[in-house]
Formats: C-alpha cells, sequence, structure tokens
C-alpha cells in the first residue's frame, strides 16, 4: 500500500461567502486578458510537500498527452496575445515531454517559466530513476525563467514543509543554477525564488523577506537569485486537510477573511491567465484546478483546449469560491508573489 | 467556562471597549500605531520585544499572537527564542541584582 494517500478534490460550500463579499463591496472582476498559459502537465513529483494543493507525490501517474501538448503549442502558436507559459505540475521536468515542450514554445517566441523544485536534479525520476543534472545547462540553453520554491532561507522551515533534506538539497541544486548563470548579475537568466509560510499564517511583507533571503544565502553559501514571490497557501487538498486534523481550519479562513484587501482581489492572476490541467481541461487557475471547478464560457459550457476559442474564454465568468480568500488576504498572492 | 485562559477568548480582545468605549478606542489606536507599522524599529523587532514581554508577563494569549506575528513579520524560531531569553535574563538580573540590597542591609544588621 502506498504511503501517500492521495486525496480526492473536496468541493468547498460556500460558508465564508468570497462572492457574496465581492457583491457587496461592488467589486467586479471580469478576465482582462489571457497573457499566460499555466499548464499542469504531471502531478507526478519526487517530492510530497506538506501543504501541497496538488497533491503531488511520487505515486502519482496523471500526465498531459502527446495529444494535449500539441493542442497547448497550437493554442500558443495561434494566439499571440498569450505572450507566456507557465509549465507546472508535479515536478513538470518528469513528464517524458517536457524538452520538447519547453524548446518548441520558445521556438514560437514565448516566454517559458519553469516551476522547478530544484532538488529533483539531484533526485532524478522517482519511478525510473532518470538522471535530471542535465536540468541547468538545457533551462539555460532554452533562456527559461525558472521559479523554485524554497520556504525559507534555513533547514528548519525548509524541511518542515517539503520533507527531511531538501533545504540541504536545494543550497546545492541553487549553487548548479547559479554556476551556469542563473540569478546572476547581466546574465538575463532568471531564478526567482518562492516562499510560502510554513502554517496558517499569512506571508510577511515581500521586499523585506527578499532582503533577508539576499543576504542569507549570499553570505552563508555564496548563492544568488533575482526576486522572491511570496504566495499564501491555500485552504484546500493537503493543506487543508492538516488544517482539519490540526483545528485550524476556521481561525485560518477568518484570518485570511479578516485580511481581505480589495486591492489585492482586483489584481488577482485568473483575470490574465487559465490554467490547463493534464486532461487537456481548462480552469481559472491551479487551485480551481485541484478543486475541479472547470472554467465556462458565458454560457456555462465547459472550456477545454481541443475546442478553444480565444473571444468565449476571455469573456467567461470566472469561478471563485472561498479559497479565493488566500489571493485576497493582505498583500495579495498569485503565482508571481504579492500583488499590491 | 472550564479554566481562567480560553484561546478562544483572545478574538474577544475587542470587546474590551464594553462600558468603556472611547477609552478602548484610544488604547487601540495607540497600540495599531506602535505596533502595526514600520517605524524607528521594524514590525519585526517590534514583534519579538513584544514577544519577550508577553514570556516576562506570562500572557498565554499574547504569546499565541506574538508567535504567529513573528511568523508574519518573517521571524525565527533562532530570533523567537533569543528574544524569549532576553526576557528570562533580564528576570534573573532583576532579582539578582536585588541582592546588592539584601548585601547593603545585611552589612548594617552583622556586627
Amino acid at each position: 500500500m502506498s504511503a501517500v494517500l492521495q486525496i480526492k478534490a473536496i468541493k468547498e460550500k460556500s460558508k465564508y461567502g468570497f462572492e457574496e463579499l465581492l457583491r457587496a463591496r461592488g467589486i467586479d472582476l471580469p478576465p482582462l486578458s489571457i497573457e499566460t498559459l499555466q499548464v499542469n502537465i504531471t502531478k507526478l513529483c519526487n517530492q510530497v510537500c506538506r501543504h501541497c494543493h496538488v497533491d503531488a507525490s511520487p505515486q502519482r501517474r496523471e500526465m498531459l498527452s502527446p495529444e494535449g501538448v500539441a493542442k497547448c503549442l497550437e493554442l500558443l502558436e495561434k494566439h499571440p496575445q498569450i505572450t507566456k507559459l507557465d509549465i507546472t505540475g508535479g515536478a513538470p521536468e518528469l513528464h517524458p515531454g517536457f524538452d520538447a515542450f519547453v524548446e518548441r514554445a520558445v521556438a514560437l517566441g514565448k516566454h517559458v517559466m519553469v516551476r522547478h523544485n530544484l532538488t529533483v536534479q539531484l533526485d532524478g525520476h522517482p519511478q525510473s530513476g532518470e538522471s535530471k543534472a542535465y536540468l541547468p545547462k538545457f533551462f539555460a540553453k532554452n533562456r527559461v525563467e525558472v521559479i523554485s520554491s524554497l520556504p525559507y532561507h534555513q533547514e528548519y522551515f525548509t524541511d518542515a514543509q517539503r520533507g527531511s533534506g531538501v533545504f540541504r538539497k536545494s543550497m546545492e541544486a541553487m549553487r548548479r543554477l547559479n554556476k551556469v548563470g542563473y540569478g546572476v548579475e547581466g546574465s538575463g537568466l532568471l531564478l526567482n525564488l518562492v516562499y510560502n509560510p510554513v502554517g496558517p499564517y499569512l506571508p510577511a511583507a515581500q521586499a523585506g523577506l527578499e532582503a533577508d533571503y539576499k543576504r542569507e544565502l549570499r553570505a552563508r553559501f555564496g548563492l544568488v537569485f533575482n526576486s522572491l514571490f511570496t504566495i499564501t497557501n491555500m485552504p484546500i487538498n493537503r493543506f487543508k486537510l492538516h488544517l482539519d486534523k490540526s483545528g485550524q481550519f476556521e481561525a485560518y479562513m477568518e484570518k485570511l477573511l479578516a485580511a481581505f484587501n480589495p486591492a489585492a482581489a482586483a489584481g488577482v492572476m485568473c483575470r490574465s491567465l487559465i490554467s490547463v490541467g493534464h486532461d487537456g481541461r481548462i480552469y481559472d487557475c491551479d487551485f480551481n484546478q485541484m478543486l475541479e471547478m472547470d472554467a465556462v464560457d458565458a454560457k456555462r459550457k465547459k472550456l477545454t483546449i481541443f475546442d478553444f476559442d480565444f473571444g468565449r474564454a476571455l469573456e467567461r465568468p470566472i469561478q471563485f469560491g472561498d479559497h479565493c480568500f488566500g489571493c485576497t488576504a493582505g498583500a495579495g498572492s498569485s503565482c508571481g508573489g504579492a500583488t499590491v | 467556562m472550564s479554566n481562567y485562559y480560553e484561546s478562544e477568548d483572545l478574538k474577544k480582545f475587542g470587546d474590551i471597549g464594553q462600558h468603556a468605549k472611547a477609552l478602548a478606542d484610544d488604547f487601540f489606536k495607540y497600540y495599531g500605531n506602535v505596533t502595526g507599522t514600520d517605524g524607528a524599529l521594524s514590525k519585526r523587532e517590534k514583534a519579538l520585544i513584544a514577544l519577550a514581554v508577553s514570556h516576562a508577563q506570562k500572557c498565554p494569549y499574547c504569546i499565541d499572537a506574538y508567535t504567529t506575528q513573528c511568523l508574519e513579520t518573517g521571524a525565527n524560531p533562532e530570533q523567537m527564542m533569543e528574544a524569549v531569553h532576553v526576557a528570562a535574563v533580564m528576570q534573573a538580573g532583576i532579582t539578582l541584582v536585588h541582592s546588592v540590597q539584601m548585601q547593603n542591609h545585611l552589612k548594617k544588621l552583622v556586627l
């Protein structure tokens, strides 16, 4: 029996009334554009992080099919308005078509971002054992933006969230990325880090934390990076299970609700991206994807990459739930960090 | 109520305005101005001071609140434990420095 329990997506009841609050405040949040195509190409991961909203693990098997990858590339080619491809997972590098997907999107002139967990460079493929040590050079050759989670500049918080030994491996992986130019001033190779709180509390101010990370990582490990993105933990799936088990769910929701910030609401990422799942279904964001809240057009028809129409997608009513309080609390939260 | 301190009661802090609203409003404004903003001290430094005071004053509400506040301002467990040690050593020092008074009196009493 697997040591990792797969958690079925739990549909939330709207107990906290996110949409009601928007209405009461007169806040309307239609899509503004579709600049980013975010694609979750696999739930397979070499790590089992305690807060992971994807419930990713070495046991997962979900992969975007070759037809799905081709359709995403076709969609990128056809729509110049979509300038960015954000590839996520799981550990997206474990998808057999990852390298080709990156290369072809780069050839289309798209800005490609990879949500790279660092440790996969050292761990390799958890099922086949295939080495992933080539990744720093591959990333540099294709000049992709690398975005990597590092919950703190010390071992204690990092290993508590991401597993024993992850901090040490992350430092080595960052050293390898720095060696090929990532994060190094003047190289143009972007290495951005992601901070997540290691529990049910809000992130510290992004700028101050970034300064701490830069000072500490340089002084203690000689490592450099470009920017730090602070991201709030969403009260869904694996993190919600932890909150429920520890009796902290309601207190966390109340914290998010009390910190609701209309300016952060205006900047939510779902207004400028769409998220694609491993089966080609389209969602308003990666969190909605994990809750299986499909994006729908104005006639409530579900959107997929296989019958994609830019106009229909742009006119869609964004699907909100109580987890959205995570993106609107305090300084806001998105895949690119704070929004305010 | 089964205990003198209930963690749920922390949420009722705002209720101190009952029967004395103007004074409570003054207090919360002052409280927010002191602890809620970066000034000559950062919010993190203020949170660490407050955590130390919480221990010295043995306030469970404050310990919970400022443990969270320390994390939300980017402090780490080493900094938080050092802050508690500052509180502890101050209390020990305050006790010990009073021995000077004891010695002064001892000298007066002993022939």
